[in-house]
């Protein structure tokens, strides 16, 4: 195949991927009327439809709650994956082949077995329509465990025998001596975990009742489902759109460690 | 974590069980306790609200009965068959191209991505106007070029099928990055041997390449059939499971069962079969695939 063909196929492919967006952008500035069109450019833009978005719903707070519930089950599944993963690579006890073969066995239970009981746990707890529901219940993942057990592993024995001499603990050891060194297995747990739970909306939905509470991804579902956007196309999209902009920003930046980070996982699993 | 250490370099058990103990009470609170107790629920009547209801295999012979749900799971299954095919020949291709000595590789591969870290939410709410029939850009588009109008999401034959292709759209990136590290670690050498044996490149394709690709397929199949199985968000929002129970997936049916109509036991039921048949498919495809080697 000739190298224009191929220039002009990844082209049409890109347009395919990147012009709905542009759409979308387009569309929540375009007056409600001309959203069915095709081209971007409208003579009319205006703000009118965040205007609505903004009063009908508290999106502000949604994000906010947001970004705190998944700034804590990021930081948490960094914390313990790395500590369960040090004691599973680094540590020598009874019984830890087979807590490892329980972590690998739970990889494999589909949630759809869990996910009434754990709701049915939430409200025993009296966890229903507080933080406390969204973050603790993904504050460990098997996954982050074992990516930071597979990472320690290959860290030479010596550095680790050389800090005991100097008396540090495991602790110690694992936070000033391996934290340093594991950067890049901390950047793909980071983002897969932030990823996830920040994307997520089948949990928020039956955990959170309160709209002050909910997660922005649920506040958006809600809204375009439940009726609230009294069939305002444009308010529709600018609340999308304000769902999806926060993480498209950071993307751009760190598109390249995003990438590496979500194939690793996909290849890992 | 005072006195854990008895000797310098031998490590002690007990800090083992200590950095280990996070994950065991996780295990037992969130894991360990849902799966006994959803073993209990399945033989059980409840509404979270009055007492649980002892009812032996009712749920069992209500299941076996519930067409709805039947249809549900091959509404999911219909989604597979189309989802999963086209993911693989999309991202096969792009990838194929993207694996060319091509200037902007990076940017092409950023682009394609792009939908994978965005919410499904966001891409749902976009593609229900993409796909409107009168005023969609779909359509528009089409009937520009003289096509006639689909009716993707309000026509049963065509909703589920919508959902599949959105699913593709959305998904591909991250699948093409798989191929393209599969593609990666084929060695150049099959190539050059092939093209001194005077092959051509679909000849080279079909023996070596495709080939060559077989665990990165089997990886794909995989994945997008575990992520197939949960489709929920997308009907939710785009049809409500509509029109006509067409796009009804079995995840929506079992969220409906116990958050809409508040029946626990029943639903526990459904997750616990569906589960079992989610198991039994990525078997069997393994099986398939690997015997195919």
């Amino acid at each position: 195949m000739k190298k224009p063909i191929t220039y002009i196929l990844l082209i049409i492919g890109g347009l395919m991927f990147a012009y709905p967006f542009l759409w979308m952008i387009s569309a929540t500035f375009k007056p409600e009327i001309e959203i069915g069109t095709i081209g971007l450019w409208s003579s009319n833009f205006s703000l009118r439809s965040y205007a609505a978005v903004f009063q009908k719903i508290p999106i502000a707070r949604a994000f906010l709650n947001s970004l705190f519930v998944s700034i804590c089950v990021t930081f948490s599944v960094i914390l313990f994956g790395s500590i369960v993963g040090y004691a599973l690579s680094r540590l020598r006890f009874f019984g830890r082949d087979f807590l490892l073969g329980v972590i690998l066995f739970t990889m494999v239970i589909p949630f759809q077995i869990t996910l009434i009981p754990m709701y049915i746990l939430m409200v025993k707890f009296g966890w229903v329509d507080s933080y406390i529901a969204l973050i603790v219940p993904g504050m460990i993942s098997a996954f982050g465990i074992l990516l930071f057990r597979q990472f320690f592993m290959d860290i030479p024995q010596d550095l680790i025998d050389a800090a005991k001499i100097d008396g540090c603990n495991d602790l110690e050891i694992l936070f000033k001596i391996i934290y340093p060194l594991s950067k890049p297995v901390i950047i793909t747990v980071g983002i897969v975990s932030f990823m996830g739970s920040w994307n997520d909306v089948l949990w928020p939905l039956i955990v959170i009742r309160l709209q002050k509470l909910m997660t922005l991804p649920q506040m958006v579902t809600i809204f375009a489902v439940g009726g609230q956007a009294d069939g305002q196309l444009g308010a529709q999209l600018a609340a999308a759109t304000l769902l999806a902009v926060p993480i498209i920003l950071v993307y751009a930046f760190f598109q390249r460690y995003f990438i590496e980070s979500m194939a690793t996982t996909g290849l890992k699993n | 974590m005072r006195n854990t250490r008895p000797s310098v370099i031998k490590n002690s058990s007990r800090t083992g069980y200590l950095m280990s103990l996070p994950y065991v009470l996780y295990f037992c609170l969130f894991i360990g306790f849902p799966i006994v107790f959803s073993f209990i629920l399945i033989f059980h009547k409840w509404n979270v609200v009055t007492p649980m209801q002892w009812i032996g295999l009712r749920n069992f012979s209500r299941l076996f009965q519930d067409i709805q749900f039947f249809i549900s799971i091959r509404n999911t299954l219909v989604f597979l068959v189309i989802h999963i095919p086209l993911q693989i020949i999309v991202a096969l291709m792009l990838a194929l191209l993207l694996n060319r000595k091509i200037k902007l590789k990076g940017f092409f591969r950023a682009l394609y991505f792009l939908p994978v870290v965005v919410s499904g939410v966001v891409i749902t709410i976009l593609w229900q106007q993409l796909y409107a029939y009168e005023t969609g850009l779909l359509n528009l588009l089409m009937t520009k070029l003289g096509i006639t109008k689909i009716p993707w999401l309000i026509n049963t034959n065509w909703a589920m099928p919508s959902i599949a292709i959105m699913a593709t759209w959305k998904n591909v990136g991250l699948y093409i990055v798989l191929f393209l590290v599969g593609l990666q670690g084929i060695p150049r050498y099959l190539y050059e041997a092939a093209e001194i044996d005077g092959a051509r490149s679909l000849q080279q394709f079909f023996h070596i390449t495709l080939p060559a690709l077989n665990s990165t397929i089997v990886l794909v199949v995989i994945l997008s059939t575990i992520g197939g199985f949960s489709l929920f968000i997308e009907p939710f929002v785009m049809t409500g499971g509509g029109p006509m129970n067409s796009t009804l997936s079995a995840m929506l049916y079992i969220y409906n069962q116990a958050f809409y109509f508040g029946h626990m036991g029943y639903a526990a039921t459904l997750g616990f079969f569906f589960a079992f048949i989610i198991l039994m498919v990525v078997l069997i495809q393994k099986k398939f695939v690997e015997r195919k080697d």
